[in-house]
C-alpha cells in the first residue's frame, strides 16, 4: 500500500493547491457580495469589542485586568479565534453533507476526508475577522505596558498560531460529535462559540467551576487571558498561574489529538444512505 | 398553526438550541455581575441579581424573538420558489407573518425555560410578584416578535436586488445584536450609542420586554409609552416592508416556465 500510494503525494498536495485556488475564484466573483461578507464578517469582530468597551465605559478594572489589558485579551483570542475559523470553521456543517449524501462522494476520493473538507471551504469572508482582529492588535500593543524581551516577543508571535490550533482542533472535535448529533448542530456552537466569547474576558469573573471548565477542558483561556498576563506580568487568579500563558501550544496540541480520536471515532460510525 | 407545527417536529433542533442559550446565559450573566461588582454593587439601576435578571431573560427569549438570522425567503427568491409564493392567495407578507407566529408561541417555552430553570438554581432570579409587569411583559413580547420579523424581512428583501444576502444578514445579526441589548442592557451604553440605539427599532426587540418583565418600567405612564413606542416601530417596519416588496416584485424576473 505504502509504495502503491507514495508516487501520488505531490499529486495530492498540487489537488489542494488547486482546490484552493478554484475557491479564491470562485468566491471573489460576486463581487458585491463578497465584499459585503467581508464587511460583514469584519464588523462581528468591531461589534464584539464594543462590548468590552462599554464594560469599560462603566468601570475601571473588571476581573483583574483594565480596558488596555482587557483589549489585549481581546484581540489575542479574537485573532486565535478568526484563524481557526478560517481554516476548520465550516466543519460544523458535517450534518449538511451527511444530510445531502455528498459525504459518500468525499468518503470514496483518494484523499483524506478531514483534509477535503478543510481546503474545500476555506471561507475567505473570514479575513475580515482577522485583519480587524490583527487591526484591534496593532492598535492595542503600543498602549500596554510589557517589559520587552525576546522571549515574550516569541510569545506574542506564538499564541495566535498556538490560538488558532485550540479553536480549529474545538471545530475538528464538534465535527466529529455531530455524526452522533445531526439534528442538534446547535450543541455544537455552544464548545465552539461558547468558547470564543468565554476567551474575550477575564475568567477571573467566572466561577471556579466555569473558570476550570473554560481552562482546561475548552482551552478557551489559553488563547487570550493566558498569554496576555504572561506577556502583562499580571498574577492570575486562583488555579490560572500566569506561567500557563506560555503552554498554549500544548493546549493546541491536546485539543487537536481529542479532536482526531472523536472525529475518527465519528467517521468511523457513520454509514451512508445506500443506493 | 402550520409554523407551530413545524417547528414542534424539530425537538433534537430545539433542545440543541435551549443548552447553547443555557451555556451563554452563564458567561453573560457572569461577566455582567462581575462588571456590578466592580461598580460598587449597582450600576445604572442594576445590582448583581437584576442584572443576572437581565442576562437570562434576554437568553430566554432569543429563541422567540428570532435575533439571530433567519434568511427563509432570501433563499425562496434565489432558487425562484417565491414565485409560487407570490401567486398564493394569500399576501406574502402576512403568509410569513403568520408562520412566524406560530414558531415563536412554539418557542417560548422549549427554548425560554430551559435558560430561565438554570438562571434561577445558579444565579436567583428576581421575578415581578404582581401580575401588571407579566401582562404588560407578554404584549412587549408579542410586538417585539413582529417588530423583529419586520426588520428581518426587509433585510431578506435585498435578495431581490443582491440574490446572496449572506453579509448584509451578517451586518444586520451583529448591529441588532448590541444595540437591542442582546450582550449588555442599553442602559450602560455611553450617552452617543444609547442616542443611535434609540435612533433604531432595536431596543424595542429586547430592551424594552426585558424592562417591563422586571418592573423597571414601573410607572403605568411609563409602561404605555414603551408599549407605544414598540407599536409604532411594529406598524412603521411592516409598512416599509410592504412598500419594499411592491418595489421588489415589479422588477422580479423568474426564469422557466
Amino acid at each position: 500500500m505504502a509504495e502503491a500510494r507514495a508516487p501520488e503525494r505531490p499529486g495530492a498536495w498540487q489537488a489542494y493547491r488547486v482546490v484552493l485556488g478554484s475557491r479564491l475564484r470562485a468566491q471573489s466573483s460576486y463581487r458585491a457580495s463578497f465584499v459585503l461578507d467581508v464587511l460583514g464578517s469584519g464588523a462581528i469582530t468591531l461589534v464584539e469589542f464594543s462590548e468590552v468597551y462599554v464594560i469599560f465605559h462603566n468601570v475601571p478594572v473588571l476581573g483583574g485586568l483594565d480596558f488596555r489589558a482587557a483589549a489585549l485579551v481581546y484581540a489575542l483570542a479574537a485573532l486565535s479565534f478568526s484563524l481557526g475559523d478560517l481554516l476548520t470553521g465550516d466543519i460544523d456543517r458535517i450534518p449538511v453533507y451527511v444530510r445531502s449524501g455528498n459525504l459518500d462522494t468525499l468518503l470514496v476520493r483518494p484523499l483524506p476526508l478531514l483534509a477535503q473538507l478543510v481546503t474545500g471551504d476555506v471561507q475567505l469572508r473570514r479575513l475580515g475577522r482577522v485583519l480587524v482582529a490583527l487591526g484591534i492588535l496593532a492598535v492595542v500593543l503600543p498602549a500596554v505596558d510589557v517589559a520587552w524581551s525576546p522571549a515574550r516577543v516569541g510569545l506574542l508571535a506564538m499564541t495566535p498560531l498556538a490560538g488558532a490550533m485550540v479553536f480549529s482542533g474545538l471545530f475538528v472535535a464538534v465535527g466529529g460529535a455531530q455524526f452522533w448529533l445531526v439534528e442538534g448542530g446547535e450543541f455544537a456552537n455552544a464548545f465552539t462559540y461558547g468558547s470564543s466569547y468565554a476567551a474575550s474576558f477575564s475568567p477571573a469573573v467566572l466561577t471556579l467551576p466555569l473558570r476550570l471548565l473554560f481552562s482546561f477542558v475548552l482551552p478557551a483561556a489559553f488563547t487570550g487571558y493566558l498569554p496576555a498576563i504572561a506577556l502583562l506580568g499580571l498574577p492570575g487568579p486562583p488555579w490560572l498561574p500566569a506561567w500557563l500563558g506560555w503552554l498554549t501550544p500544548v493546549a493546541g496540541v491536546l485539543t487537536w489529538a481529542a479532536a482526531l480520536a472523536l472525529w475518527r471515532l465519528g467517521v468511523r460510525r457513520y454509514t451512508g444512505a445506500g443506493g | 398553526m402550520a409554523g407551530f407545527r413545524r417547528y414542534a417536529t424539530y425537538r433534537v433542533a430545539t433542545a440543541a438550541s435551549a443548552f447553547t442559550n443555557t451555556v451563554f446565559g452563564l458567561l453573560r450573566a457572569s461577566i455582567t455581575v462581575a462588571t456590578v461588582g466592580a461598580a460598587g454593587g449597582t450600576l445604572a439601576g442594576y445590582d448583581a441579581r437584576t442584572v443576572a435578571t437581565y442576562a437570562w431573560l434576554t437568553q430566554a427569549l432569543i429563541g422567540p424573538v428570532q435575533v439571530f438570522q433567519w434568511t427563509e425567503l432570501a433563499q425562496q427568491v434565489r432558487t425562484g420558489a417565491v414565485a409560487v409564493d407570490l401567486v398564493r392567495p394569500m399576501d406574502l407578507q402576512a403568509q410569513y407573518l403568520a408562520t412566524n407566529l406560530g414558531r415563536a408561541a412554539y418557542m417560548l417555552l422549549p427554548r425560554g425555560l430551559p435558560p430561565l430553570l438554570v438562571g434561577a438554581l445558579t444565579f436567583g432570579l428576581t421575578l415581578p410578584t404582581d401580575v401588571w409587569p407579566w401582562a404588560a411583559g407578554a404584549v412587549s413580547v408579542l410586538l417585539a416578535v413582529q417588530i423583529s420579523f419586520a426588520c428581518q424581512f426587509l433585510v431578506n428583501l435585498a435578495a431581490f436586488w443582491l440574490l446572496e444576502i449572506r453579509g448584509v444578514m451578517i451586518l444586520y445579526v451583529v448591529t441588532s445584536g448590541v444595540l437591542c441589548g442582546l450582550y449588555l442592557p442599553v442602559h450602560w451604553f455611553p450617552p452617543w450609542l444609547s442616542t443611535l440605539a434609540a435612533a433604531t427599532p432595536f431596543p424595542s426587540m429586547l430592551q424594552t420586554p426585558v424592562d417591563l418583565l422586571t418592573g423597571r418600567l414601573a410607572t403605568p405612564s411609563a409602561a404605555v409609552g414603551a408599549l407605544a413606542v414598540q407599536l409604532a416601530w411594529a406598524v412603521g417596519m411592516l409598512a416599509l416592508g410592504r412598500l419594499v416588496l411592491a418595489v421588489a416584485t415589479r422588477r422580479l424576473v423568474v426564469q422557466g416556465g
